[in-house]
């Protein structure tokens, strides 16, 4: 098991290395981040050719990105334009995205995997085909159709809730945004669910624990669910690194001021040194959890070992 | 300890927002409560808060609010007018001698002197300072060691043309004549500093402190900054409200739906997709005025194509392709006018707006645009492109309606089609390294309002924002004598010539002018726009 961790922690460098060096490059692909800091105007040649030897631009990208990741070990992530060091504009996004992901697991988890395990036992009866139905209508309406009507309907027409967000971003004004941006995964995580309970259902281990006479709960959820959860673990586990990253449409939506919405202005700012920043913490966001995912399975299925 | 740091923060912006609420409850019962805390919508300011860095209007909102310089541009006319100067003399257009007036602090309690604004105005010159509007200091004698242009060394940190008498006195010699120069002086670049500016610069940045008539209580980077008004304020345009808290929007949708909502009392920037339904959720809490915005088509002079002789008649043709009538009215919803000089309506006639200068030549003919082309010896390449960026603004919309009219006019449905470009800095970008395919989009928002800033930076050989490098010895040489001409109305009727040699060439089509548009909760009354698009926070009245 231990040097299994470790041969996986390994694995992860190169993969590091080179998601940090491609969004490098794409970032630097789009030109001169400088000539869009003056507005509708030239940039003065002599502020423009200061502020790029400032932000070390005026070298060559290979040496750039070398200085770059030198300072990433060292923890420090670089300065945005706007004067504002990176690593004090991950300590604001992070917190709050984390929130709204967290929110959004939670729906994945409870409602979803219960409507799977509900429809996945009552397979073909009316309850079944009502879910399944919805399923398919959250899965086809993409998410800004989603968070927009809510937010109309419920902000502004009955005025449930606020529109938008504010700047602490509790959990509470978060669950209406959480809630959009785990729809579509929820959707997932249901059918997901309901197919393996379906399938597992008629297994051997299963006719074996009736026939021991268990009581139904105890075979359901000891030795029925816990083997079905296994492509739902993987799935929810690589579904964090995407809703974390994904959040952009939904942060838009109801203005919070989180992961999305930094990687966008950053973006539209061609900001460097934020954009490969965020980006270098989500790709490590995602490693870890895949990680953790490949872990669970052992926890959940005795059979698997790790050497 | 950034955990303690973070947390304090938003201790911090909660208190606000309760004693927000609290005066806002308070404010209904009286009516007019200048107590009571407005909400308004704002964007993350680009650069650092400085005065001479920043050059976009969601930090000169709140540069607008915190600080008061020499002069103030008139919210309503425009006219530039005296706040802190006292008196500014000349007698040569060159050399002036300004009197600061006598009773202003910041609101730390330092005294305004002539030494605050000579500090500050030293600091923005200085090239290592890195700040983006530099170039306004760039008449004043001495800018060219300061800020010696490619690549040389700075050679000093202050100018030579700024001297301090005494106190309250200080002058200004200039590198050229330049008779307009006082009415200069109201843009935010040329504010006071206090000392803490230079003594602390970190903690400046992070809540800065000026000598307007309001105060920041909280900054909240990213998200949310809150000003209250200063009751030691010494001027006479004190604030009529208890103070503004502005709220960043990375959507103006999202904005507008929490103004609907009740969640959000002022919103400057109504999104394109709302104008159809404007009138109808807000009704007089609409407002739409104009603003000092032109939106006009550069073409690029680099390229032999469209610089060779005959040309101008094919500019002069695509611009009478453009129906700019129909365009406004559908695509924007009357929210712009179609341009028929190279200025903006609110310079107002004396201050150098001709409406119908451009003649002909802005009017649309299709039959009339055929034939100039044609004269002129044909599209280059037989078809050109519209560049624009295709990020912010929804300039796809409008290019294409140009397109489509001067596809329709010219009867090809080929002729002319859009060229968009995925950011905006890698179009600012393209435009810098010269390789613009035809015309591009080219926005102007004015500095200050006079003829001049429409003209020289734009038109002026080799001037800073001359995109297409657009260059006539005779526009240059008017332009020059408009400087040196001491009484304004000749000055402006100089400028009005060339830019009559513009028309001629066209050096680049004018469009349309742009208006600012706003809407605002019922709590509130009083709503202004001033020519800068910006709203006049200290007159607006709560409850």
């Amino acid at each position: 098991m231990g040097r299994y961790v470790v041969r996986r922690l390994l694995q992860m460098i190169p993969v590091f290395v080179g998601s940090t060096l491609l969004i490098f490059l794409m970032v630097n692909v789009m030109g001169d981040p400088i000539a869009g800091l003056c507005g509708d105007k030239q940039c003065d040649p002599a502020t423009a050719a200061q502020l790029e030897k400032e932000f070390g631009l005026d070298k060559p990208v290979w040496q750039q990105y070398l200085t770059y990741m030198g300072n990433v070990f060292t923890g420090d992530f670089g300065t945005a334009f706007n004067g504002q060091e990176v690593t004090e504009l991950m300590a604001t996004a992070f917190p709050v995205t984390i929130r709204l992901t967290i929110v959004a697991i939670l729906f994945e988890v409870v409602i979803g995997i219960t409507l799977g395990v509900i429809t996945g036992l009552r397979r073909g009866r009316p309850v079944d085909t009502t879910v399944l139905m919805f399923t398919l209508v959250v899965i086809s309406v993409p998410t800004f159709v989603t968070g927009l009507l809510l937010q109309l309907l419920l902000g502004v027409e009955w005025g449930w809730i606020k529109p938008s967000v504010s700047t602490e971003a509790t959990f509470g004004e978060l669950i209406v945004p959480g809630l959009v941006l785990a729809s579509v995964s929820l959707a997932y995580v249901t059918r997901l669910t309901r197919t393996s309970i379906a399938e597992n259902k008629r297994s051997d281990y299963v006719r074996t624990a009736v026939a021991k006479g268990l009581p139904r709960r105890r075979v359901i959820t000891r030795h029925l669910l816990r083997n079905s959860l296994i492509p739902v673990v993987t799935f929810i586990g690589t579904d964090i690194g995407a809703l974390m990253g994904g959040a952009i449409v939904t942060e838009r939506i109801f203005n919070i001021h989180g992961v999305g919405y930094q990687l966008y202005q950053g973006i539209l700012r061609q900001n460097t040194q934020t954009v490969v920043g965020f980006v270098t913490v989500l790709v490590l966001v995602f490693l870890v959890a895949n990680l953790i995912v490949d872990l669970l399975y052992a926890v959940l299925d005795p059979r698997i070992r790790y050497a | 300890m950034r955990g303690a740091t973070h947390a304090k923060w938003v201790a911090c912006a909660t208190a606000a927002a309760l004693t927000a609420t609290a005066c806002g409850g308070g404010g209904s019962a009286s009516g007019g409560d200048t107590g009571a805390v407005l909400s308004s919508s704002w964007g993350d300011p680009q650069n650092p808060l400085e005065p001479a860095n920043t050059n976009e209007v969601q930090g000169g909102k709140v540069l607008d609010m915190i600080f008061r310089s020499l002069k103030r541009y008139d919210p309503e006319t425009g006219k530039a007018e005296d706040m802190l100067a006292e008196k500014i003399e000349t007698s040569d257009s060159q050399t002036f001698t300004i009197t600061v007036k006598d009773g202003w602090t910041f609101s730390n309690g330092e005294k305004v002197t002539a030494q605050s604004f000579v500090d500050a105005w030293n600091y923005g010159a200085s090239l290592k300072n890195n700040q983006k509007n530099a170039y306004f200091f760039g008449y004043i004698e001495g800018y060219d060691k300061t800020h010696p242009e490619n690549g040389g060394k700075q050679s000093a940190d202050t100018l030579s043309g700024l001297d301090v008498v005494d106190a309250r006195t200080f002058t200004v010699r200039l590198n050229q004549k330049f008779s307009t120069f006082p009415d200069t002086l109201g843009y935010p670049a040329y504010a006071p500093l206090p000392k803490a500016f230079f003594d602390d610069h970190e903690a400046w940045v992070k809540k800065p402190v000026g000598n307007g008539p309001y105060t920041v209580d909280s900054y909240t980077k990213g998200s949310q900054m809150s000003l209250r008004a200063w009751d030691g304020y010494p001027g006479d345009d004190k604030a009529q409200n208890g103070g503004v808290d502005l709220k960043v929007y990375t959507d103006n949708n999202t904005a507008y739906t929490d103004l609907m909502a009740g969640n959000l009392d002022l919103v400057d920037d109504v999104p394109a997709s709302q104008l159809k339904n404007v009138r109808n959720d807000l009704g007089d809490r609409y407002i739409n005025t104009p603003a000092g915005i032109i939106q006009t088509l550069a073409f690029p002079f680099y390229d032999d194509a469209w610089n060779k002789p005959g040309m101008e008649k094919v500019r002069t043709g695509l611009s009478r392709a453009i129906n700019r009538e129909q365009i406004t009215d559908t695509i924007f919803q009357k929210t712009r006018t179609p341009a028929t000089d190279w200025t903006s309506p609110v310079l107002g006639e004396d201050g150098g707006f001709k409406e119908g200068l451009c003649g002909d030549a802005c009017e649309y003919d299709a039959a009339a645009a055929k034939k100039l082309i044609e004269e002129g010896g044909g599209l280059p390449g037989g078809q050109v492109k519209i560049t624009y960026n295709a990020d912010t603004g929804s300039h796809g919309q409008w290019v294409d309606a140009v397109c489509n009219s001067i596809n329709n006019a010219l009867d090809n449905d080929r002729a002319c089609v859009g060229n968009p470009v995925g950011t905006f800095a890698d179009f600012r970008n393209q435009i810098g390294d010269e390789k613009m395919p035809g015309p591009f989009r080219a926005g102007w928002q004015m500095d200050y309002p006079l003829i001049q800033n429409f003209l020289q930076p734009l038109y002026y050989t080799n001037a800073s924002s001359n995109d297409g490098k657009w260059t006539n010895k005779d526009f240059d040489k008017l332009v020059d004598e408009a400087n040196a001409e001491t009484d304004t109305a000749k000055a402006v009727a100089k400028f009005q010539e060339a830019e009559e040699v513009l028309r001629d060439n066209m050096g680049a089509i004018p469009l349309w002018y742009q208006n600012g548009s706003a809407g605002y909760s019922d709590r509130l009354s009083n709503v202004k726009l001033n020519p800068f698009s910006v709203p006049v926070y200290d007159e607006i009245k709560v409850g």
